[in-house]
């Protein structure tokens, strides 16, 4: 068995959602998530918009304050450190954004922005951080040439070679990749995915790899986890989802994927409506309202809990 | 139906001249849906914008677009505005700015019933309800009362798709209509545009970057890349047998959904970056990240039929015609 890094127990964050008068409703946009991420593996996390994926990976990273339940990182728990411990810790784990020109400050030079983890971290003199500055900008494919430069003299895919570049730049061990590739054409997208496996080979980085994107997800996950409405519904090894026996609501995700075949039979739509507010949860399993197989009294009544079907492999579904 | 002849759009920025489409063709008909895919810039939006001539006034237009026996490069602002909405309506990719946030969906489907169809207010509000229903809104009585914040994403844009088809055009242009969407609503909408398409016998010309939706809704494929048209076909030709060195690369891009392969692995891709528009490269613009490029490739390339209907701007898919025709004389 490989080495759990990270561990999440009942993770809950719930946020308030300011009324006009008084304080207004609560909105669970991560409730209840119990994981693991193994060393040196990728997890994939998909779902729709507003499920809580960003949510979570900055619940992992401590870079938001749970409501409820707790995260450990290589056994300890994140919320419960001295601040100099956590600064420590935060190390080790890096985070890559979707759009990486709002994370780059715009008017810091490449060479400054890629300075500033080892000035912040008091890592190495001045000639030390040069090199170490030219060797990560390498690594990402970008050269010397780029170092004077600002972000925005850069085009979407060499500012995420960038963003990367950043993440990197401390020798973590996790990365929590929040939809690293989603805003990059197709053509550029596949560059970074090969630079982010081609990082983890050498590095042996363990991901988290955020993704509404089930193709992308299916190409580099070791194991996957679907998440609705801030729960994990479900979660298993790769191969698992190319079987049948899914929970609903992944089946209905897979079936939704415009796969790039003619050939394929059209796939009518498996869902109907919308997916519901996170503010008023439905009763019961929330993906009750939207399910072609809720039939039973039980899905209306009982939220399902993640429960293990074969090894390795958890279903939140009463039906499976 | 639809006849797009050697269209150009140049933008006079600041920076100078900014050809955004250089020459490109197509042709719609009717009961079909001709799918216009390529990267972002490659010059799609400007394309549709330009059949309906809502580009701006820094937009110098040159070509053709023949519809019902007329250019409609040529029309006056008045045929014009008969035309656009009435015979050939749009949807775009943003289906909020596409509303106006303090109006209920009532009045602006009522508002497009009286501009398209001359209806009085009470007929108008009356036809509104029934508008919504192809479309699929659960209750459209409901939905009528209702603001555009109130509604989903997805209720949105079948909302817009109404609006579209209230005037019973002949032509819809949907622009990345999906775009904004989750996949489970995406496939909703896509449904929808096939039903539409068939029930009310559109033609559809349907953007996107998204080769999946594509190959699942099209007919008849036009791949673009940097302002022109690199390969057309039948979507099942274009896919079983991609000749441009462009759609190969595009292809092999795509992550495909399959969990049986181990992950990692790479990914073909495609190197570099698209060229810049002000100053496009000479001969074939896709010559800086081609991997079959030849000295030929300094002049623009031909465009080659490779099979009935199935078309290549390419020097690549010349050669090899060349060699065929060649070795076939000496047989
Ligand atoms: N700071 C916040 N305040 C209030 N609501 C928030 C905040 N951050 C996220 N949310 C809400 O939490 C839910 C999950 O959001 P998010 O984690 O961004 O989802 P995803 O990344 O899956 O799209 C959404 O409904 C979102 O509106
Ligand atoms: N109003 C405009 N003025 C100047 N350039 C424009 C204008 N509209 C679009 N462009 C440029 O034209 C090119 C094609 O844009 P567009 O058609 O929007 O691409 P696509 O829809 O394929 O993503 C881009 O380089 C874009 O920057
Ligand atoms: S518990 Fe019931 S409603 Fe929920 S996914 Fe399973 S079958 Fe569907
Ligand atoms: S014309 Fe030449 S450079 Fe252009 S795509 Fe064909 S082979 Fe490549
Ligand atoms: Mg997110
Ligand atoms: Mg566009």
């Amino acid at each position: 068995m490989t080495e759990i890094l990270l561990a999440t127990y009942n993770l809950c964050r719930y946020f308030r959602v300011a009324g006009p008068w008084r304080k207004g409703p609560v909105l669970k946009a991560v409730d209840g998530v119990n994981l693991t991420i193994r060393a040196g593996e990728t997890l994939g996390l998909v779902g729709e918009s507003g499920c809580g994926k960003s949510t979570l990976g900055l619940l992992l990273l401590a870079l938001l304050a749970p409501s409820k339940g707790e995260v450990r990182f290589a056994g300890e728990n994140l919320h419960r450190l001295p601040a100099n411990r956590l600064k420590e810790l935060r190390r080790r784990m890096q985070i890559i954004f979707q759009d990486p020109y709002s994370s780059l400050n715009p008017r810091m030079t490449v060479r400054r922005l890629l300075e500033e983890p080892y000035v912040i971290h008091r890592l190495g003199d001045k000639n030390e951080r040069r090199a170490w500055v030219t060797e990560i900008l390498a690594e990402v494919g970008l050269g010397p040439e780029h170092l004077d430069r600002y972000p925005h003299e850069f085009s979407g895919g060499q500012r995420q070679r960038l963003g990367i570049a950043r993440a990197l730049a401390l020798k973590p061990e996790l990365i929590v990749a929040d939809e690293p590739v989603s805003a990059l054409d197709v053509s550029i997208q596949a560059q970074i995915l090969n630079l982010l496996i081609q990082l983890q080979n050498r590095y042996q980085l363990t991901y988290l790899f955020i993704s509404h994107d089930l193709s992308v997800v299916s190409r580099l996950s070791n194991r996957i986890a679907v998440m609705y409405l801030g729960r994990i519904v479900e979660l298993g090894p790769r191969a698992v989802f190319a079987q049948s026996g899914l929970h609903p609501y992944t089946t209905a995700l897979l079936s939704a994927v415009p796969l790039p075949d003619p050939t394929r039979p059209f796939q009518p739509p498996h869902l109907q409506g919308d997916p519901p507010s996170p503010i008023h949860l439905p009763s019961g399993c929330p993906f009750h309202p939207r399910c072609p197989e809720a039939r039973h009294l039980q899905c209306r009544e009982e939220v399902p809990q993640l429960r293990g079907t074969t090894t390795d492999h958890w279903v939140a579904c009463h039906l499976r | 139906m639809l006849d797009i002849h050697n269209l150009a759009v140049r933008f006079h920025t600041p920076t100078g001249l900014l050809q955004a489409v250089g020459g490109v063709s197509l042709n719609l008909k009717r009961g079909e849906t001709l799918g216009l895919v390529g990267e972002s810039g490659c010059g799609k939006t400007v394309t549709a914008l330009a059949i309906l001539r809502l580009l701006p006034c820094t937009a110098e237009l040159s070509g053709e677009i023949r519809f019902a026996d007329e250019n409609l490069l040529r029309l006056s602002e008045e045929r014009l505005r008969q035309v656009r909405g009435n015979r050939i309506a749009m949807v775009f990719q943003e289906p909020m700015t596409a509303l106006n946030p303090v109006l209920t969906i009532g009045d602006q489907v009522a508002e497009s019933l009286k501009l398209h169809r001359g209806l009085s207010t009470r007929q108008a509000w009356r036809e509104a309800a029934r508008a919504l229903t192809p479309v699929g809104l659960p209750e459209p009585n409901r939905h009528l009362s209702q603001y555009p914040h109130q509604l989903s994403g997805g209720l949105r844009q079948r909302v817009l798709i109404a609006m579209a088809l209230a005037c019973a055009p002949d032509i819809l242009i949907a622009d990345e209509p999906t775009t904004a969407l989750d996949v489970t609503i995406q496939s909703q909408i896509l449904a929808l545009l096939t039903k539409l398409k068939k029930d009310l016998g559109l033609a559809v010309l349907l953007i996107t970057h998204n080769l999946g939706i594509v190959a699942q809704s099209a007919d008849r494929v036009a791949v673009m890349y940097a302002g022109l048209i690199m390969e057309t076909g039948s979507t099942i030709d274009l896919f079983q047998n991609p000749c441009h060195p462009y759609t190969q690369g595009l292809l092999a891009s795509v992550p495909k959904l399959d969990f049986d392969q181990p992950p990692g692995g790479t990914l073909a891709g495609i190197p570099g970056q698209v060229p810049n528009l002000y100053q496009p490269p000479r001969g074939c613009f896709f010559r800086e990240r081609c991997s079959h490029e030849t000295p030929r490739c300094q002049e623009p390339p031909p465009w080659v039929e490779v099979e009935p209907n199935h078309r290549v701007l390419c020097w690549l898919c010349k050669n090899d015609q060349e060699f065929r025709n060649k070795s076939s004389r000496f047989k």
